[in-house]
C-alpha cells in the first residue's frame, strides 16, 4: 500500500468516484490539462476524458450554479473553487439553491454536490489565498461542511460526501496537502459524515478542532505530555451538522475543554461547540471553555500569517490555564 | 488623392493599424400587429386554428389565474403575488414552443408558461399561499421552480444543458428572466458559459420595461438586451412580446437549434409589465397614466382576440365558453387551495437533508412539542 499525501489521496477518491459512478464529473477552474493548481484533478482528464473532467471559464458563481443545474438532473458535480478567497460568489448559489432545492420542492428535485475548495494559511500564499470561510458556510441549513485533516480522512470524507445525496462543501487545508503521508488503500470505503473523530485519546483536557489546526493542536497535546498532562484531541471533521455527541463525552469525561481553529474568532464554529457545551455539558465542566482561534483581523500577507495562526504555544497556555483553574 | 488612400487603408485595416474587426445586428419579428392584423405570413403552426385557439386559451387561463391571485392576496387570502398582466404571450409562448422533455427554468413572472407545462392551477394557489408543497408539481417533474432571486438561475440552465449534452440527450434548456436581470453576473456569466460550451440553453428576456421602479432605458446604455447574447457569441434577437405567435415561433426555431446540436440562442421579448410589480407594489409611485395607458394598446390578448375573430375562427359564444370554462377550473382550484390545511410544523426539517441529521432531532422534537401544546 502506497504512502500519499492528502492531495494525492483526494486525487485517488476522484479517480475512484468518476470510476465508480458515472454520475460523477469533475469541474473547475484548470482542473483539466493542469490538473488544479494543487495538482488535487492531475490526470483524471487523461484517464476519464472531457466529459467527465470539464476545464470552465472562470466564474465562481457560475461554478455553483451550473453544479446545481447539474446535480438536479442527477449529475454528481465535484466543482473546486481554487481558492476560498474566491469562494464568496458562490455562497448566493449554495445559500439560495444548493442548500434549499430539496425542501423547497419537498424532495422533488435534490443537489448531490460537492465544492471543493483549498483553505486555510500557512503556506506563504499571496493576499486572498489563506482564507477560513467554513463558519459562513456552515451557518446555511441543507449544506454540510467537512474538512479532513489526514490523506485516509481526505479519502474516505470525501467518497462520503461525493456520495451524500445532499449539497456538501468540503475545504482541504492546503497545509497539510504535501505537509505528511501515510498508507491509504484504494477500497473505496468511506468514512462517515456527521460523526467526529477522536485523534488522541486523554484524560485531563479536551482540545477540539479541525482541519490543519490539528497539526498544531497535536503538538500542543506533545507538550503538555512532557508536563505529565493528558489531553484528548477531537477532529470535528464534519463542522455543519456536528457531532455533539462525541464532543461531550469526550468533556464528560475530561472536564475541560479547548477549541482551536484558525478561522477568525467571532462567529466562528467554536463558539457554536462552547455554546453547546454550556447548554449541555455545563454540569462536567470544571473550568470555562476558551477558544484559540485567528485573531478578528483581516488575514495577514505571509510576513505574519505565523502570528495569526494558532500555535501549539498558544493552544498549550490555554490548556494550562484551564487546568490551574480553580 | 488622400481620399481615395484613406479609402484603400480601410480596406486593409491591420496595415493601418485600426479598423473594424466585428459588426453585428439584431433582428425583431412580428407576424401579428396591435390591431390583430397579421403584417407577414403566420408560421406554419398557426395556420391551424386549433393551435392558434389553444395560444389564446393560455393565455387568457394565466390572466384569469392572475386576476384571482391578486383578489385572493387583497382578501388576506394568498401571500404577495408578483402580477404578470400584458406579459401572457411571452410565458405562453415560450412554453408552448418547448416539446414535453425541454425543460423549464422560470423566473417568478411565467405563471401562464407553467399552467402551459402541466403545473395546476392548483400547485400554484399553493405556492404562492406560502406552502412549499406548491412546487412539489404532479406534471413537468423536471421543470425548476420559479427563481425568486433576479437571474440566479441563468446558471442552473447551464447546468442543466451540459447535463443533456453529457448524456448526449436532444433536450433543450429553457431559461425565462426578466429585463434587470441582464445586469446581473449571474445571466452574464450563464452566457458566457453557455456559448463557450455551445450548449442547448435558450434563454428569453421578458423584457417588460420595468424592474420594480427602474426603467429598462436607466438599467443600461445597450440599445438592446439582445446583445448581450451577441457578447458570449450567442446568436441573438429580439420578437414583439406581445405577439404570441412571433413569440412561439422564434422560440421554437431557437429549441428546435439547441435540440439538434446546434447550441444555445437568446431571445430579447418587448413587452409591458401593465400591472404593479408585486401586490406589495403601487406603481404610481413612479410611473403615470401617459405612461401605462397606451400600453394597453398593444396587450397580447385583444390583438390575437382581433386576428381570430377577423379570420372568422372566433365568435362571441366561444369567448363566453372559453371564460366559463377557465373560471370554473380558476374557482375549483382555489376551493381545493384554500381547503388544503397547512403541513405539520415537522414538515420544515422533512426536506432540510436527505434524512435528518441527529444535531436536527431535538429540534424537530422541540418544535412538534410546541405544536401539541
Amino acid at each position: 500500500m502506497p504512502e500519499i499525501t492528502l492531495v494525492q489521496a483526494v486525487n485517488m477518491a476522484l479517480a475512484r468516484a468518476l470510476g465508480d459512478d458515472e454520475a460523477v464529473v469533475v469541474l473547475g477552474e484548470d482542473v483539466g490539462a493542469e490538473g488544479g493548481v494543487f495538482r488535487a484533478t492531475d490526470g483524471l482528464l487523461q484517464r476519464f476524458g472531457a466529459d467527465r473532467v470539464l476545464d470552465t471559464p472562470l466564474a465562481e458563481g457560475a461554478i455553483a450554479g451550473l453544479s446545481v443545474g447539474l446535480a438536479a438532473q442527477g449529475l454528481r458535480p465535484v466543482s473546486e473553487i481554487q481558492f476560498t478567497g474566491f469562494i464568496y460568489p458562490a455562497i448566493d448559489q449554495m445559500a439560495n439553491h444548493a442548500a434549499r432545492l430539496r425542501t423547497r420542492t419537498r424532495g422533488r428535485l435534490s443537489c448531490p454536490m460537492v465544492l471543493r475548495a483549498p483553505c486555510g494559511g500557512g503556506i506563504r500564499a499571496v493576499e486572498h489565498h489563506s482564507e477560513s470561510p467554513e463558519a459562513m458556510f456552515a451557518h446555511i441549513p441543507g449544506l454540510r461542511v467537512v474538512i479532513p485533516s489526514s490523506p485516509a480522512r481526505a479519502y474516505g470524507l470525501l467518497l462520503a460526501a461525493i456520495r451524500d445525496p445532499d449539497p456538501v462543501v468540503f475545504f482541504e487545508p492546503t497545509r497539510l496537502y504535501r505537509a505528511a503521508r501515510e498508507e491509504v488503500e484504494d477500497d473505496g470505503a468511506a468514512l462517515p459524515l456527521d460523526r467526529a473523530f477522536v485523534l488522541r485519546e486523554g484524560s485531563d483536557i479536551s482540545l477540539v478542532t479541525w482541519g490543519a489546526m490539528t497539526k498544531e493542536t497535536a503538538a500542543a497535546a506533545e507538550l503538555l505530555a512532557e508536563d505529565g498532562i493528558s489531553a484528548e484531541i477531537v477532529d470535528l471533521a464534519t463542522l455543519k451538522p456536528f457531532d455533539a455527541e462525541t464532543v461531550l463525552a469526550s468533556v464528560g469525561k475530561t472536564g475541560r475543554c479547548i477549541i482551536v481553529h484558525e478561522a477568525p474568532l467571532t462567529g466562528g464554529v467554536g463558539a457554536e461547540i462552547a455554546a453547546h457545551l454550556a447548554e449541555e455539558g455545563l454540569v462536567s465542566l470544571l473550568a470555562p471553555v476558551e477558544r484559540v482561534a485567528g485573531w478578528d483581523t483581516v488575514m495577514p500577507l505571509p510576513r505574519l500569517e505565523q502570528q495569526y495562526l494558532p500555535s501549539a504555544a498558544r493552544v498549550a497556555a490555554a490548556a494550562r490555564r484551564a487546568l490551574a483553574y480553580q | 488623392m488622400s481620399a481615395e488612400k484613406t479609402e484603400e487603408t480601410l480596406t486593409e485595416p491591420w496595415a493601418a493599424g485600426a479598423g473594424t474587426v466585428v459588426r453585428f445586428e439584431i433582428g425583431w419579428s412580428r407576424f401579428i400587429d396591435p390591431k390583430g392584423k397579421a403584417v407577414r405570413p403566420l408560421p406554419d403552426f398557426a395556420r391551424d386554428p386549433a393551435e392558434l385557439k389553444a395560444l389564446y386559451r393560455g393565455m387568457v387561463l394565466a390572466r384569469s389565474f392572475d386576476a384571482k391571485a391578486v383578489a385572493l392576496q387583497r382578501t388576506g387570502r394568498l401571500g404577495t403575488f408578483p402580477s404578470a398582466l400584458g406579459q401572457e404571450a411571452v410565458s405562453v409562448g415560450v412554453a408552448a414552443a418547448m416539446h414535453a422533455d425541454d425543460l423549464l427554468l422560470p423566473s417568478f413572472r411565467e405563471h401562464g408558461a407553467q399552467l402551459w407545462r402541466g403545473v395546476s392551477l392548483f400547485e400554484l394557489f399553493l405556492f404562492w399561499g406560502g406552502d412549499e408543497r406548491g412546487n412539489d408539481f404532479a406534471e413537468a417533474r423536471e421543470d425548476f421552480p420559479v427563481c425568486v432571486p433576479v437571474g440566479t438561475h441563468a446558471p442552473h440552465a447551464v447546468g442543466v444543458a451540459l447535463a443533456f449534452k453529457l448524456r448526449r440527450e436532444a433536450r433543450a434548456a429553457v431559461c425565462v428572466f426578466g429585463d434587470g436581470a441582464t445586469s446581473k453576473g449571474d445571466v452574464a456569466e450563464a452566457l458566457n458559459i453557455a456559448g463557450a460550451w455551445q450548449l442547448p440553453a435558450v434563454f428569453v428576456i421578458n423584457n417588460n420595461g420595468w424592474a420594480i421602479s427602474f426603467p429598462v432605458a436607466k438599467q443600461t446604455a445597450a440599445e438592446t438586451l439582445a446583445q448581450k447574447g451577441i457578447a458570449a457569441g450567442i446568436p441573438s434577437e429580439q420578437v414583439d412580446g406581445n405577439d404570441v405567435v412571433a413569440v412561439r415561433e422564434a422560440v421554437a426555431r431557437a429549441i428546435a437549434k439547441a435540440r439538434s446540436g446546434g447550441g444555445p440562442h437568446l431571445i430579447e421579448a418587448l413587452t409591458y409589465r401593465l400591472g404593479d410589480h408585486t401586490t406589495a407594489d403601487d406603481a404610481s409611485r413612479y410611473r403615470n397614466d401617459a405612461e401605462v395607458s397606451p400600453r394597453w394598446a398593444e396587450e397580447p390578448i385583444v390583438r390575437l382576440r382581433h386576428y381570430l375573430v377577423g379570420a372568422g375562427l372566433w365568435a362571441k359564444a366561444d369567448e363566453e365558453r372559453l371564460l366559463a370554462e377557465t373560471s370554473a377550473e380558476i374557482e375549483a382550484a382555489t376551493a381545493a387551495y384554500l381547503d388544503t390545511p397547512p403541513q405539520s410544523p415537522g414538515a420544515m426539517f422533512d426536506f432540510t437533508y436527505a434524512s435528518l441529521p441527529q444535531a436536527l432531532a431535538g429540534q424537530r422534537r422541540a418544535v412538534l412539542d410546541a405544536a401539541a401544546e
